[in-house]
């Protein structure tokens, strides 16, 4: 808890922001702020149990299409399509993983990206005959919040940005507690994970699930925000920028949530150099992992409430210790 | 009575019969020893047990239950827990965090729970890391549970995997050469600690090269050659054996 | 049924060219378990290259049309090699003793970067190269009318593809390749100067590369710089499809992916290929996790 005052600090900022910012920029930070949802549920997988997964765009797009649907179809207002959309993402998510989960490393790389490349073109091709095939659904209604319609950018401002607190809170809770651990002990080692009680399979699976329930939601605020969804939104290129905040974070969720700023604002940034922005941030890109190879922000220690509390002081082991240790036991 | 029972196990890796009609028995509450030269198939019998492999022929029991073909992990909720030979701990976490991963299985909490810390698994984790604490105590690493498990001593990191393992109540222990790499003071601290696991109603099976050790605290031997068994019984007539001292010859590094 | 051979033999032709960009992947995967998302791009940049060479230098006024093309190939190749290996210099070096993923990032950036530097100098626009650069004739096989562009180009990547595999197979350096993507450490200790076989293999990789977007090129006529994206993609699929390290793999990989696709396309729907090719790879992955020849290595206990 020592990146306390951190949080604290950005989260005033962030409450402050739309006092001062023009309606551009907050858009831009509503994006950021969507990136930093996606990144920190990619986070789960892929920084948590380091399954090389390259295909969050996909669990993105299921949500979106579904809120979609939903709310042109059938006219369900937009907040009540987000459990949907959620529950969709991580339906698909579980349907897919299941059979591949057991892969390794880069072969786990090229199937989700292939996922991502399958469901983009299912909906390209107006798969069921509700995509509306490359042109999208359009006319998704606003979200009402309570009789609240939320429409400005700095509504949505705070409904995104709300949701990444939330969901800081929750995934810090999930960091600290024995899923965490069985998650970053899947990642130093599956094998003996699995060979001290860890059933690694099934928790593979429930951080994919997981992931895509967030993203699912996160993509049913995006087709609220746009109001106009397209196959385009969800290509590969997505992913790879979702998994390179989250590579570049390092891991911590603070270290994610500075990731999205630099990854999703430098190209706004840029924007000055026209045609030239995107040249400048894959160079950016390259001289950020070379510059910090571990990342801006790898997670800190957890600490445990008094393990050390009534123990002797840290003395040099004497040699028969481990031997009183054993008879006293 | 037997608390582990190997029937007529074949392993074959490729065309190579890496365990051959391989029986035998761990009563409760000893200590066996499974010997044999290098490439015996030590450790692919234990992989056997602990899920890792499954056998081609034959059939494991457990208290009585086949545990033949169970995943690991299952295989450590039913009580049996394992070191590795090559040391595997999770190096960039914390001693204690290592020791508390043995106990994951032995709790309960869900996914909902972790995240919302609900006050049932703001115990089951308090519980969790006094039971751990006890552990690291027991092997003699408590002082260091907040440093990280790679940066442990060869020997340290060796004790970490019993804790590891101890923490997950396990009611037969498998060790795989846990004195492989320790020191003489080292080794002598482990048999006190074998012992005193014993003591503690866990039965306990291992492969160790030091003879020393394994005639100083087995009740039984097993001896492997070619993956088969030559012979088993007490370690004083082990020693006798005319077939396990025709198995060693030659194998200077391991004199009885 | 001659529909079928048509798409075979077009298969067999576009799997020639992902077998080739599949090589740099899964060479450099071999040496240094990297994905080199640059590398589709390197394909791109040797496809402008030639287009330049040919086009501006006016070799083909000078030379005869067959030599003319096979300089400008070699040329090619050299260039995409030498920006491979500036490549793995700036971009990977640095990041040798990293996590994986943090070389995989900066490959991705300089896949950004490529990509949007050969759209600076050429332009957004789709090229189209010369049209007399494309051989015309027809050959007839069993009373089929197959374009000799098609035969040539399945030609020139089988005869790359065996001249590497004599190269790894039979020269020393070929060994010290095979021994560095064994086990790196032990090929040092041997006395094998591992950089310069990482070098070497980022010198290779793009060469082929290069020579690969030259062909597609000449093959269809036209090229815009965005091709890298679903010709590096096609190709790390074939890689990972043979096994990723894996040098027959990648060349299995390759034109195994080509036919798929081709069949798809002639006989299911060709809005669905891409996808088809995916669906393909995922289902030979579930009954072969570590591709058509990877090497199924049970895990050390």
């Amino acid at each position: 808890m020592k990146r306390m005052p951190l949080y604290l600090a950005l989260g005033a900022l962030l409450c402050v922001l739309p006092l001062v910012c023009n309606a551009y920029w907050l858009d831009v930070c509503v994006m950021i702020g969507l990136y930093a949802l996606l990144a920190l549920s990619l986070n789960v997988i892929l920084g948590q149990a380091g399954i090389f997964h390259m295909g969050h765009a996909a669990f993105f797009a299921v949500g979106a299409y579904v809120t979609a649907i939903l709310n042109t179809l059938c006219q369900w207002p937009i907040f009540c399509t987000m459990p949907l959309a959620g529950a969709a993402a991580a339906l698909f998510a579980l349907l897919v993983a299941r059979p591949i989960i057991h892969l390794r490393g880069d072969y786990l790389l090229i199937v989700t990206i292939g996922i991502v490349e399958i469901v983009r073109i299912a909906l390209i091709n107006d798969i069921f005959g509700l995509t509306g095939g490359s042109n999208g659904i359009f006319g998704i209604s606003r979200p009402r919040l309570f009789g609240f319609r939320i429409v400005k950018s700095a509504h949505f401002y705070y409904l995104v940005w709300g949701m990444v607190g939330a969901s800081l809170l929750l995934f810090y809770g999930l960091w600290r507690s024995r899923f965490g651990r069985a998650l970053n002990c899947i990642k130093e080692d599956d094998i003996a994970a699995e060979g001290c009680g860890v059933n690694v399979t099934r928790y593979k699976l429930l951080a994919f699930v997981l992931g895509a329930f967030w993203a699912g939601m996160a993509g049913t605020v995006y087709a609220a925000k746009m109001t106009t969804i397209a196959p385009e939104s969800f290509n590969f290129m997505e992913s790879v920028i979702i998994f390179a905040v989250v590579i570049l974070s390092g891991g911590s969720q603070l270290g994610v949530l500075v990731s999205a700023f630099l990854f999703i604002g430098l190209p706004e940034v840029l924007r000055e150099f026209s045609n030239a922005r995107m040249l400048i941030f894959g160079l950016a890109m390259m001289i950020m992992m070379i510059w910090r190879p571990q990342g801006l922000l790898p997670p800190g220690p957890r600490h445990y409430a008094g393990p050390s509390d009534g123990l002797p002081p840290a003395a040099p082991r004497a040699g028969n210790q481990a031997t009183e240790a054993g008879r006293s036991a | 009575m037997n608390l582990l029972a190997l029937q007529e196990i074949t392993k074959v890796f490729g065309g190579l019969i890496a365990v051959n009609d391989l029986s035998f028995a761990v009563e409760a509450g000893s200590i066996v020893g499974l010997i044999g030269p290098n490439g015996a198939g030590k450790t692919t019998v234990f992989n056997c047990i602990t899920g890792n492999y499954t056998p081609e022929r034959g059939r494991i029991f457990f208290d009585g239950e086949p545990i033949t073909g169970l995943k690991p992990h299952r295989v450590v909720e039913l009580g049996i827990a394992r070191t590795f030979q090559s040391i595997r701990l999770f190096g960039r976490l914390s001693v204690l965090e290592n020791t508390l991963a043995g106990r994951h299985c032995r709790m309960k909490a869900g996914l909902f729970a972790c995240m919302l810390h609900t006050p049932g698994q703001r115990r089951e984790e308090k519980a969790a890391v006094a039971r751990c604490m006890e552990e690291l105590r027991f092997v003699g690493l408590a002082d260091r549970c907040n440093e990280a498990a790679g940066g442990l001593s060869y020997g340290n990191q060796r004790l970490l995997e019993i804790a590891r393992a101890l923490a997950s109540d396990p009611r037969l222990l498998i060790l795989d050469e846990p004195a492989g790499g320790m020191n003489d003071q080292e080794t002598a601290d482990l048999v006190e600690i074998i012992r005193a696991i014993r003591q503690r109603g866990i039965t306990v099976l291992l492969i160790e090269h030091d003879m020393r050790l394994v005639m100083q605290i087995c009740e039984k031997l097993v001896v492997l050659e070619h993956g088969a068994l030559i012979a088993e019984g007490a370690p004083e007539a082990m020693r006798r054996h005319p077939a396990v001292i025709e198995a060693y010859l030659g194998a200077e590094d391991e004199k009885w | 049924m001659e529909q079928f051979f048509q798409q075979l033999l077009n298969g067999l032709a576009v799997g020639g060219i992902y077998a080739l960009v599949a090589l740099g992947y899964t060479m450099v995967y071999g040496v240094l378990k990297l994905i080199n998302f640059a590398h589709g791009d390197l394909f791109t940049i040797g496809a402008y290259l030639g287009l330049t060479l040919l086009a501006s230098c006016n070799l083909s006024g000078m030379l005869p049309l067959p030599v003319a093309v096979l300089a400008v190939f070699v040329m090619v190749a050299l260039l995409a090699a030498l920006i491979g290996f500036l490549l793995e210099r700036a971009a990977y070096r640095p990041l040798r003793n990293a996590g994986r993923l943090s070389a995989v990032v900066s490959a991705l950036g300089a896949s950004i970067f490529f990509q949007n530097a050969v759209m600076l100098i050429y332009g957004a626009r789709v090229y189209v190269y010369p049209d007399f650069l494309r051989p015309d004739f027809t050959v007839h096989v069993f009373g089929m009318a197959v374009p000799g562009v098609r035969l040539l180009v399945i030609a020139a990547s089988v005869l790359l593809m065996l001249g590497l595999s004599a190269f790894i197979q039979r020269t020393r350096t070929g060994a010290a390749i095979r021994a560095v993507a064994i086990d790196p450490g032990a090929a040092r200790l041997m006395g094998i100067n591992v950089d310069r076989v990482i070098s070497l293999v980022f010198l290779i990789g793009p060469g082929l590369g290069g020579a690969a977007g030259l062909m597609v090129g000449i093959y269809y006529g036209q090229i815009d710089f965005t091709m890298g994206w679903s010709y590096g993609l096609k190709a790390f699929t074939a890689a990972i499809l043979g096994g990723i390290g894996n040098i027959p793999g990648a060349m299995l990989g390759g034109l195994l992916l080509g036919v798929i696709e081709a069949l798809a396309a002639g006989y299911i729907a060709i809005a669905w290929k891409d996808a088809i090719a995916f669906l393909v790879l995922i289902l030979i992955l579930i009954i072969r996790p570590t591709g058509i020849l990877g090497e199924r290595t049970a895990d050390k206990l």
